[in-house]
């Protein structure tokens, strides 16, 4: 069992997504930078699904009552075991009574923490993705508990390390297919798109990742339907809307392009004010 | 084969597909069978559908690699016919209780328009409307079928806070606030019923192509309701719709 000493910014509970319940208005959550949740997964020998600690800025302290082991991947947030700083991107074995605590955030926005079998607090409609309505809250507090598998003695204790790359913390530049109404867009629009350098606004967040720069539009609301994740949305007021991990099942805004996978990992572990591109790709086949 | 179907690649792993761009009842149903073909067809390539009011979205677990093929194969599902993919339709009796504890904004609406308060009631509980299918917020219905005389703007500025069961209406839509949530639209009654039990592994009672109509209730069998819902023992009032 994991104990939170303090919950730091935001951090939740993730795994891989709530998907099947789109049909009901339910968003399908899961973590914002899914390459980096699943690369800690994969540095314990987790299965891809098992459910992480997502943690945004400014980390948590955590207390484990188990013996297990971690692996700490995306933002570099500078962790640190019993007061001692501690490696990313490689297996550590921690004993019970140990304290797990975050320092200065050095780059990217969102850091994940996986356990040996993954945190293992209720699944409800089918995951674990902490979403407010579906689970019992939409992040950590001070005091919440949450259950670990405990250690056996065949886990393995070599220090498994990678080489991970982490490229898409300082890249700038997000690869975007055209959306399904890409084609009401003007010439004008598209070049104002392409060459604009767009900063994250203050009040993004997981629902959505809105730009500061404003786009001159005339393009009129579309009847409601779908979006997913990565949908880039223009309003009636000119503001490029991104919809993040917590979005709507569906919108009414036009819906001009939309982040790759690659694009959305690199998107959300930009902090406010930091600056990208958008370039136009083929879409997928 | 109804409609000429557009299929737009859109992301990685989906697929939209989109119909007429018009608010109407056949492609409502043309859209409901569609879909229930594909979830009937049983296809474990494919990990969920959403549809909304003119377009469907087939999202695939994993990387779509070759659009052609599945779009042929879902064109070929579209044009197949099927004995089991029915399009059986419910309709619900939905409890409101309009007393001005709840409602917010009917005097104001029935001064703009010049109506009684009993005339807005009698305008909101005559029709049958339409649910074209569930978004915004966990069972959140899109109603179509508001009476012309209802259709009244979004508020200036939206309230930050919107009780859960409140009964609104936003332009030509009415519905219903399953949880608290910020909101923009005018409030006229609430309802005492669930619209999204998470308990439930189909957490709401309703779906896409089923009617709702509005019965007015006093603020005694609003809050009997209430109680009878919280113990798990209420029924909705329902009937299947027979062409």
């Amino acid at each position: 069992m994991i104990e939170v000493l303090h919950s730091g910014l935001y951090t939740s509970i993730q795994d891989q997504g709530r998907f099947g319940f789109q049909e009901f208005g339910v968003p399908s959550s899961g973590a914002m930078d899914q390459y980096s949740a699943d690369l800690a997964n994969l540095l314990l020998g987790n299965d891809t699904n098992d459910a992480v600690l997502e943690m945004t800025i400014q980390g948590p302290k955590l207390k484990f009552h188990s013996d297990t082991q971690i692996a700490i991947t995306g933002a570099e947030m500078s962790p640190s075991l019993n007061d001692k700083p501690i490696a990313v991107h490689q297996r550590i074995a921690i004993n019970t009574g140990d304290v797990l605590s975050f320092g200065a955030l050095k780059q990217g926005c969102r850091t994940y923490l996986a356990v040996k079998g993954g945190f293992q607090s209720s699944v409800m409609l089918n995951s674990r993705s902490m979403y407010s309505g579906i689970t019992e809250t939409k992040m950590l507090k001070r005091g919440d508990t949450i259950p670990i598998e405990s250690l056996t003695s065949e886990t393995s204790t070599n220090k498994a390390s990678i080489k991970a790359n982490i490229n898409h913390l300082s890249d700038s530049e997000l690869s975007v297919f055209k959306g399904p109404e890409f084609d009401s867009l003007d010439e004008t629009t598209i070049k104002v798109l392409t060459t604009t350098e767009f900063s994250v606004s203050n009040s993004s967040n997981r629902m959505a990742y809105l730009f500061n720069e404003v786009l001159p539009n005339d393009l009129p609301q579309i009847i409601t339907a779908p979006s997913l994740p990565g949908t880039v949305q223009l309003t009636p007021s000119g503001q490029l809307i991104v919809l993040a991990k917590d979005c709507q099942t569906t919108g009414g805004y036009p819906r001009i392009l939309q982040l790759s996978q690659e694009a959305m990992h690199c998107l959300f572990q930009k902090k406010a004010q930091q600056k990208v591109q958008l370039k136009i790709v083929d879409n997928p086949v | 084969m109804k409609y000429d179907l557009v299929f737009k690649s859109y992301n990685e792993h989906s697929i939209l597909i989109e119909w007429p761009s018009r608010i109407e009842e056949d492609i409502l149903e043309d859209i409901q069978i569609f879909k229930q073909k594909i979830q009937n067809s049983a296809n474990e390539q494919i990990l969920y559908v959403n549809s909304a009011y003119n377009s469907l979205l087939v999202a695939y677990r994993n990387y779509i690699s070759e659009l052609n093929t599945k779009r042929a194969e879902l064109q070929a599902l579209y044009n197949s016919v099927s004995n089991t993919a029915r399009f059986e339709q419910r309709l619900w009796k939905i409890p409101v209780c309009y007393d001005d504890t709840f409602a917010l904004d009917s005097e104001d609406i029935c001064n703009e328009r010049g109506i009684s308060k009993s005339d807005l009631i009698a305008l909101h509980t005559n029709s049958k409307y339409t649910l074209y299918f569930i978004g915004f917020l966990p069972g959140f219905m899109y109603l179509g079928g508001l009476d012309k005389q209802l259709h009244i703007p979004r508020r200036q500025s939206p309230r930050a806070r919107i009780s859960k069961g409140a009964v609104g209406i936003g332009d030509m839509q009415t519905g219903i606030y399953p949880n608290v949530s910020p909101g923009g639209w005018n409030i006229i009654g609430n309802s005492p019923l669930e619209f999204f039990d998470v308990s439930r592994t189909v957490p709401c009672f309703a779906k896409a192509g089923d009617k709702l109509q509005f019965v007015a209730v006093d603020l005694e069998e609003h809050s009997r309701i209430v109680e009878q819902v919280t113990k798990g023992i209420y029924q909705i009032e329902s009937e299947v719709i027979h062409d």
